[in-house]
C-alpha cells in the first residue's frame, strides 16, 4: 500500500499502545505506550523476559485483548476483533484433540465455508510444506512436541492469513528441536513470505529469525527498549561472529541475560 | 500390599471369590433349613432357584411369566431415559455455551434438582396412571438431572485456548458452540450417561413398587402380598442383574461411539 508521496505504509502499526488489566488496587500496568511499525513481509521479533507484555502485544495484534490506550492497525485498518487475516501459533499446544492433523489444518476454510475437496487440497499443500505429509491422519496425542508447533504452524498458513503471529511457539521445546524447528520456519517463510510478527525470550533465537528485533524491557509495565537491525545473510550461523556480536551487543544493552 | 502380584496370590484371587459366594449361599440355605431363621421371613437360594424356572414358563400367581416382567421394565426404563437424553444432554450443552438458555432454564431447573424423582411418583400416578407414561415421566426426570448438569459442566470446560483458536479462525458463536464445544464436552456427556441410567433404574423399581401391574418391582411387591419370601428375593435379584445387562449393553453402545474422542 503507497501514498501519494510514495512511501509504503507500514503492514502492522501499533500506535501509543497501552494495557492495564483489573481495576482499583488490583490493577497492573502491563504495556507502557508502544509504538512499532511492521513493514510488509518483514521478519520482526518481539524479544523480552518473563512479563514484559510481549505475549499481551501480540495478543492485542490478534484482537484477542482490547488496548487501554492506543491503537493497533492493518493495512491503516484499526484492530479489533480477531480474524482469519492473522494467523496466530500459541505457546501452548492447541490443536483440536478429537481432530486428525488434517481435521486440525482444514478446520479454518472449513468455518470459513471453502468447499471440502478445494480445503483438502490447500491443507494437504501446507501439510506438506511444514514437512508432515503422510501424518495427515494422525491424532495430536501421537505427535511429538516439534511436530504439534508444525501443524500450528500450517494451520495459521492455512487461511492465506497477511500476517503471522507467533506466541514463543518453541519455547516447549527440547534445544535440539528448537535450532530444528527454527531453520525449518525460515525455511517456510521464504518459500510463502508473510509479514511476521515473533515474540521470544531468547537472544539466540531473536538474532537467528528476524529481520529486525524489538526489545521490550521492564517488568510491568513493559517499554519498547530499542529495535536492532539484524543485517546479517540467511541462511544465518550460530557461531558466525558477526552472529555472536550482535547477540553479545543485545545482551550487553539490555537486562536480558542469555 | 505387595507390588508384585505372585502366581499364588493370582490363583487365591481366582479361587476365592467362588469359595466365598458358595459360603454365603451355603449359609443362608443352612439358617433357613435348620429353622434359626423362618421359612416364612426368608427363602432358601434353592426355593428362590425353583421359583426362577417356575416363573419362565408360569404366569401365576402374579400374572405374568418372568420374561414379561422384565421387558416391561426394560421398556419404561428405556423411554424414559431416551427423553432424558434427547431434552437434557441439549439442554446443558445449551446453557453451558448461551447465557440466555442458561439465564431462562437454570432457575426452573435449580427448582426442580432437590427434589428426589421418587417424589414424583404419586403426582405422575395422578396425572398418567400406572401404565407406561408415568413410569417414563418418572425415568424421565430422574435421568434429566445428570444429563443436563454434565453436559453444562462439558461444555464448561472447554479450554479456552481452543475459543481463542476458533475466533482467531472468525468463528461465529455458534460454530464456536458446534464445533469446538460440543465435541470437546462429548467425553463428560458420555460420562453422565452411566450416572442417569443409575438413577433412572432406581427410581424406576421404586415406581413399580408403589403402583403397577407388572415389572420386577411389581413381583417384589406381589411377593410381600402374597407372604412369598423367594418370590421378593427372586424379584430383588432380577432388578439387580437386568440393571447390570442394561449397564453392559449402553457401555458397549457408548465406547463405539466415542472410539475416535476419548483420547
Amino acid at each position: 500500500m503507497e501514498d501519494k508521496s510514495g512511501v509504503k505504509k507500514p503492514k502492522i502499526e501499533c500506535v501509543n499502545i497501552s494495557k492495564f488489566f483489573g481495576e482499583g488496587q488490583e490493577k497492573i500496568h502491563v504495556l507502557d505506550t508502544i509504538d512499532l511499525a511492521v513493514k510488509e513481509n518483514e521478519f520482526i521479533v518481539v524479544l523480552g523476559p518473563g512479563q514484559s507484555g510481549k505475549s499481551t502485544l501480540l495478543k492485542i495484534i490478534a484482537g484477542l485483548y482490547k488496548p487501554s490506550t492506543g491503537k493497533a492497525y492493518l493495512d491503516g485498518k484499526e484492530l479489533t476483533h480477531p480474524g482469519p487475516d492473522r494467523g496466530i501459533v500459541f505457546q501452548r499446544y492447541t490443536l483440536f484433540p478429537w481432530k486428525t492433523v488434517m481435521g486440525n489444518v482444514e478446520m479454518g476454510p472449513k468455518l470459513r465455508g471453502v468447499p471440502r475437496k478445494e480445503r483438502r487440497g490447500l491443507a494437504s499443500r501446507y501439510i506438506d510444506l511444514v514437512g508432515l505429509k503422510g501424518f495427515e491422519k494422525a491424532y495430536p496425542h501421537q505427535l511429538s512436541g516439534g511436530m504439534k508447533q508444525r501443524v500450528g504452524i500450517a494451520r495459521a498458513y492455512v487461511n492465506n492469513p497477511k500476517v503471522m503471529l507467533l506466541d514463543e511457539p518453541f519455547g516447549q521445546l527440547d534445544a535440539q528441536t528448537r535450532y530444528f524447528m527454527e531453520e525449518e520456519t525460515v525455511r517456510i517463510w521464504e518459500t510463502e513470505k508473510r509479514t511476521v510478527i515473533f515474540v521470544t525470550n531468547n537472544i539466540e533465537e531473536a538474532v537467528y529469525l528476524g529481520d529486525r528485533i524489538a526489545v521490550l524491557e521492564g517488568k510491568m509495565p513493559g517499554k519498547l527498549k530499542k529495535i536492532y537491525d539484524v543485517n546479517l545473510p540467511r541462511p544465518r550461523d550460530y557461531t558466525d561472529p558477526a552472529f555472536l556480536e550482535l547477540r553479545h551487543t543485545i545482551t550487553e544493552e539490555t537486562e536480558l541475560t542469555l | 500390599m505387595s507390588d508384585k502380584q505372585s502366581a499364588g496370590s493370582k490363583i487365591i484371587l481366582k479361587v476365592l471369590p467362588y469359595l466365598s459366594l458358595l459360603s454365603v449361599l451355603a449359609i443362608w440355605e443352612l439358617v433357613v433349613d435348620t429353622g434359626v431363621v423362618p421359612n416364612t421371613l426368608l427363602a432358601t437360594p434353592i426355593q428362590v432357584i425353583e421359583l426362577f424356572f417356575y416363573k419362565l414358563t408360569h404366569a401365576d400367581p402374579d400374572g405374568s411369566v418372568l420374561l414379561i416382567h422384565a421387558l416391561t421394565s426394560i421398556g419404561e426404563a428405556l423411554t424414559g431415559y431416551v427423553l432424558a437424553l434427547a431434552i437434557g444432554i441439549p439442554l446443558g450443552l445449551l446453557m453451558g455455551w448461551f447465557v440466555v438458555a442458561e439465564g431462562l432454564a437454570r432457575p426452573i431447573f435449580e427448582m426442580i434438582r432437590p427434589i428426589p424423582p421418587v417424589a414424583w411418583i404419586p403426582l405422575a400416578i395422578f396425572w398418567f396412571g400406572i401404565g407406561l407414561t408415568g413410569k417414563a415421566f418418572i425415568i424421565w426426570a430422574s435421568g434429566m438431572v445428570p444429563c443436563v448438569i454434565n453436559s453444562f459442566v462439558g461444555v464448561r470446560m472447554t479450554n479456552p485456548v481452543y475459543i481463542r483458536m476458533a475466533r482467531t479462525y472468525g468463528a461465529s458463536d455458534w460454530e464456536i458452540f458446534r464445533k469446538i464445544c460440543i465435541p470437546s464436552a462429548l467425553p463428560m456427556v458420555f460420562g453422565g450417561l452411566q450416572v442417569a441410567l443409575a438413577a433412572s433404574w432406581t427410581a424406576l423399581v421404586a415406581a413399580e413398587l408403589i403402583a403397577a401391574d407388572t415389572g420386577l418391582g411389581f413381583l417384589i411387591t406381589m411377593g410381600r402380598r402374597l407372604l412369598m419370601p423367594d418370590m421378593i428375593v427372586l424379584g430383588m435379584l432380577m432388578v439387580g442383574l437386568t440393571g447390570v445387562i442394561i449397564g453392559v449393553i449402553i457401555d458397549r453402545v457408548e465406547k463405539r461411539l466415542v472410539a475416535g474422542v476419548r483420547r
